[in-house]
C-alpha cells in the first residue's frame, strides 16, 4: 500500500491541459467553425446568385405566377382556360396530373412489387425464373429509356387508325391516341343511392356484430358476410329505385379525328404510369423478397407444425412481421417514383414539371418557377414520408 | 493566454479564408460593366455558338461529314471569320440547345450568342436578360397534316391532335389560334423535335405546328415528304435572328454588322467567288464596305479593317447562304421569292435592309 507510482506520472496528471487537447474547447471550436462554415457557404451562393442575376439584370420575381398562362393544357383537367387562367391555375392543373400518376403508380407498383417478390421465392421454377428476370432487367436499366421504350412501344403496337382500335366491353376504345372509356356522373337524384347504400351499409355492420355476439354467446358460426351483403344490396336497391336514374352515361363516340365524349387516358398518361410502375416494382420485389428471408424459418416451421397451410403461413405469420422490415426501405421507392414521376415530360406528358418548364421559358423567371418546383415536390415527399412514417410506427413491436 | 490568442488566429484564418473565396465574386460583377463579351471571346480564341442542333436547313449535324451545317451554323461561321479572320475547327464551337436550356444557356455565359431560331418578342427582349440582332430569317407559324386526311385548312382541324414543341412560342400561338376559331383540340407538348415529329408521323397527332421553315425541313428529313401537307395559313409573326447577353454593346455592334455585311455584300453582287476581284474595286462605297485602303471601317468595332472581307470568304453573302442551306434546290425547297418573299432584299421588295456603311 506504501508503493507509490513514479513520481512524473503524478506530476502530468495534474498538469493542465493544454487548450487545443481539451475535449472541451475542441468541440465547441469545432461547432463555431462549422456553423461559420455552413453560413458562409450558403452566403457565397446566395450572393453569387444575387451578383450573377444582377449581372445579368434578372430580378427574381415571383408576380408571374398571377400572370396567364396561354398554353392548353389538354391533359386533365379540362376546364382550364388558356390565355386566361393563371399560371398558379396551371401549375395546380399540372399538379394534379403529377398526383394521378403517382397515386396509381404508388397502388400499382406496391401491389405488382409485392406480387414478384413473393414469386421471387416461389418453390416453382418458372416463376421464379419469370420474377428474377424481370427485376434483374427493369431495375438494372434506366428509367428514362424504359419510359421512351414502353411509349414508342405502344404507340408503334396499337392501331394506327382510330377506326381499327381495340374494343372491349364498356365499350373501351384502345387506340394509340388514348384509351376512351365511358364517363358515369351522378344526376341530381344520385345522392338518394348514396344515401340508401350508406344505410345498407350501417345496418350491416349492426348485424354484423350482433352475429358475432350469437356466436360468442352460442358457438353458431356466426355467417357474418351471409347477413351484411344482403344488407347493402338491399339499402343500395331501395336507394336505386328511390332516385330513379341515379347516373348518366357519356358513351365515347367516333368524330372526324377523335373519340368525343366519355373520359380518356391519353397515351402519355398510361405509358408514364405503366412505366413508373414496372421500374419501381422491380426494387419494391426485391424489398419484399428481402423482408420475407429475414423472418426467422423457425417461424415458418412452426407454423407448419402447427397445421397452417402454405398460405396461411405466409398471411398470418411470414407477411406481418416481414411487414416492419419491409416498409422503411419501402419508404424510399415511394419517394423516388413521385420524383421519377418528372420524367413525364420526355415523352409530352403535362405535369406539374412541365408546365412549370413551360412558365419559366415563356417569363424567363427560371430561378422563381424552380424554388416554386422545389416546393411543390418538397410538398410531395414529405407527405409521402409522414404517411410512411406513421405506418411504420403503427406497424412496430408492441411490448405488453 | 498564449493559446487563447492561437486559436484566434485560427479563426482569423478561417475567416480570412472565406474573405477572400468571396472576393472573386464581388470582383466578377465589378468588371463585368466595362469589359466586353468580344475581349472574353478573342482571348480564348474560339467562338461558342448555341445552335439548336435538330433542325435541317438551319442546324444539324451532316451524318457525313459530322458537321454542323445549315442556315444558322453559316451565321455562326461567319461571325468567328469575322473575330478570327477564318473557321477552323478550333476557334468555333456549335453547343446544341434546347428551347428550354437556351435563354439560361446565354444569361450564364455558356454560349456567347444564340443562333437558334429563336423568335424576337417583347416579353423575351424585356425580362430574359438577352438582346436581339437584326432578324436573319422572316418567318411565320404553319401547321402540317398528313395528307391522307384530305383537310385543306386550318378550320377543318376540329377535335384533332397536334403535336409541338413545348417551352416555345409555337404552342401560345395555336393555342390562341385554335381558341380564336373556336375549336376545341389536344396539344400534345413535346421537349425534343425529333420526338415530335416521330408522334407525328407515328400517327399520336393528326397535325404538327412550328415555324414554316421548320415545317418544310421535317417535311424534307421524314421517310415520305408526299404524304405530309403544309397548310395555307400562317398564324403568326416570327422573326428569327440571332441573341446576345443584354448590355453588352459592343459585342452587339459586332454581331449586328456581322449579319449587315451578309446582306450589304448580295447588294453589292459581292460573292465567295468574286470577293477577290472586289479588293480592287474603284467604287468608294465598296472600298469603305471592305476595309481597303486606310478609312477606319471594321477597326471602329474592334475586328479587323476588312472583317467583311473575310465574313464572304467564309460563307458568302446572305443569298449564297440561303440557297446553299434552305433554297429552293435543297431538300427544304423554300422559294426565297415565293409567299411574301420577305427574305430578299429590300431591293427586291423583301425585307433585308442594312444601315449604311460609312
Amino acid at each position: 500500500m506504501t508503493e507509490h507510482r513514479p513520481s512524473t506520472f503524478d506530476k502530468s496528471l495534474h498538469a493542465p491541459v493544454p487548450l487545443w487537447r481539451d475535449i472541451r474547447v475542441i468541440q465547441i471550436v469545432a461547432q463555431v467553425a462549422f456553423l461559420v462554415a455552413v453560413v458562409a457557404a450558403g452566403f457565397l451562393l446566395i450572393n453569387n446568385l444575387i451578383n450573377n442575376l444582377e449581372a445579368s439584370k434578372i430580378s427574381i420575381d415571383f408576380g408571374v405566377l398571377e400572370r396567364p398562362f396561354g398554353t392548353k393544357i389538354s391533359e386533365g383537367q379540362l376546364d382550364f382556360n388558356p390565355g386566361e387562367s393563371s399560371n398558379w391555375k396551371a401549375l395546380r392543373a399540372g399538379l394534379q396530373n403529377t398526383l394521378r400518376v403517382v397515386v396509381v403508380g404508388l397502388a400499382g407498383a406496391t401491389i405488382l412489387g409485392v406480387l414478384v417478390g413473393i414469386g421471387r421465392l416461389s418453390t416453382n421454377f418458372l416463376v421464379r425464373s419469370v420474377a428474377v428476370t424481370y427485376i434483374e432487367i427493369f431495375r438494372n436499366t434506366p428509367l428514362l429509356v424504359q419510359l421512351y421504350f414502353i411509349y414508342r412501344g405502344l404507340r408503334l403496337t396499337l392501331p394506327e387508325s382510330l377506326a381499327d382500335s381495340y374494343r372491349l366491353p364498356g365499350p373501351v376504345f384502345i387506340n394509340r391516341r388514348a384509351i376512351n372509356f365511358p364517363l358515369v356522373q351522378g344526376t341530381d337524384t344520385a345522392w338518394l343511392l348514396y344515401a340508401g347504400l350508406a344505410a345498407g351499409v350501417t345496418v350491416g355492420i349492426g348485424l354484423w356484430i350482433w352475429r358475432l355476439r350469437v356466436q360468442d354467446r352460442t358457438g353458431q358460426p356466426a355467417h357474418t358476410v351471409r347477413w351484411f351483403v344482403p344488407a347493402v344490396l338491399i339499402g343500395a336497391a331501395a336507394g336505386w329505385l328511390a332516385s330513379g336514374d341515379p347516373f348518366t352515361v357519356d358513351y365515347p363516340r367516333l368524330e372526324t379525328f377523335n373519340f368525343a365524349g366519355g373520359d380518356r387516358l391519353s397515351a402519355e398518361y398510361t405509358a408514364l404510369t405503366l412505366g413508373l410502375i414496372l421500374y419501381t416494382a422491380a426494387f419494391i420485389a426485391d424489398i419484399v423478397r428481402a423482408g420475407i428471408q429475414a423472418v426467422p424459418y423457425g417461424q415458418i416451421e412452426a407454423a407448419r407444425a402447427q397445421g397452417f397451410s402454405g398460405g396461411q403461413t405466409l398471411r398470418l405469420i411470414v407477411l406481418p412481421q416481414a411487414l416492419r422490415l419491409i416498409i422503411p426501405p419501402l419508404g424510399n421507392q415511394y419517394l423516388n417514383l413521385a420524383k421519377n414521376s418528372s420524367l413525364g415530360i420526355a415523352i409530352g406528358f403535362f405535369d406539374v414539371y412541365n408546365v412549370a418548364n413551360v412558365i419559366s421559358n415563356q417569363t424567363g423567371q427560371s430561378v422563381a418557377l424552380f424554388a416554386v418546383m422545389m416546393l411543390i415536390y418538397l410538398g410531395i415527399s414529405l407527405t409521402i414520408s409522414a404517411i410512411m412514417n406513421a405506418v411504420n410506427y403503427s406497424m412496430r413491436l408492441r411490448s405488453r | 493566454m498564449q493559446r487563447i490568442a492561437r486559436s484566434l488566429v485560427f479563426t482569423g484564418l478561417a475567416l480570412a479564408l472565406v474573405a477572400t473565396l468571396a472576393l472573386p465574386v464581388a470582383g466578377r460583377a465589378l468588371a463585368q460593366d466595362d469589359a466586353s463579351l468580344l475581349d472574353t471571346v478573342i482571348s480564348r480564341g474560339r467562338l461558342i455558338c448555341g445552335v439548336n442542333g435538330q433542325v435541317p436547313g438551319f442546324s444539324f449535324l451532316d451524318p457525313d461529314t459530322g458537321e454542323m451545317n445549315g442556315f444558322d451554323a453559316d451565321f455562326c461561321r461567319a461571325l468567328a471569320a469575322a473575330i478570327f479572320g477564318e473557321v477552323t475547327a478550333d476557334n468555333l464551337e456549335f453547343v446544341p440547345t434546347t428551347a428550354q436550356e437556351r435563354f439560361t444557356a446565354l444569361q450564364t455565359g455558356q454560349i456567347d450568342v444564340l443562333i437558334r431560331n429563336t423568335t424576337w418578342t417583347l416579353s423575351r427582349d424585356a425580362e430574359l436578360g438577352i438582346d436581339f440582332g437584326p432578324t436573319t430569317y422572316y418567318d411565320g407559324q404553319g401547321v402540317m397534316v398528313h395528307a391522307d386526311m384530305g383537310v385543306a385548312s386550318l378550320d377543318e382541324l376540329d377535335g384533332a391532335s397536334i403535336c409541338t414543341l413545348t417551352g416555345t412560342t409555337t404552342e401560345l400561338n395555336i393555342t390562341e389560334a385554335m381558341e380564336a376559331r373556336g375549336l376545341s383540340y389536344e396539344l400534345v407538348p413535346f421537349e425534343q423535335s425529333s420526338e415530335t415529329l416521330a408522334a407525328f408521323e407515328e400517327r399520336r397527332c393528326d397535325a404538327l405546328t412550328s415555324d414554316q421553315s421548320q415545317l418544310a425541313g421535317l417535311r424534307s428529313s421524314s421517310a415520305d415528304p408526299g404524304s405530309i401537307v403544309v397548310l395555307p395559313e400562317v398564324i403568326s409573326k416570327e422573326p428569327l435572328g440571332p441573341a446576345y447577353i443584354q448590355g453588352d454593346s459592343r459585342w452587339a455592334d459586332v454581331v449586328n454588322w456581322v449579319v449587315y455585311a451578309t446582306f450589304t455584300a448580295e447588294e453589292f453582287g459581292i460573292t465567295q467567288a468574286n470577293v477577290d476581284d472586289f479588293l480592287s474595286s474603284t467604287d468608294e462605297r465598296v472600298q469603305r464596305f471592305l476595309g481597303q485602303g486606310d478609312v477606319a471601317s471594321g477597326s471602329l468595332i474592334g475586328l479587323d479593317n476588312d472583317f467583311t472581307v473575310n465574313v464572304i470568304r467564309a460563307v458568302g453573302n446572305y443569298g449564297e447562304i440561303y440557297e446553299r442551306t434552305v433554297g429552293i434546290d435543297t431538300p427544304l425547297g423554300l422559294d426565297r421569292s415565293g409567299g411574301l418573299g420577305l427574305n430578299q432584299l429590300w431591293t427586291d421588295g423583301g425585307l433585308l435592309y442594312a444601315p449604311a456603311w460609312r
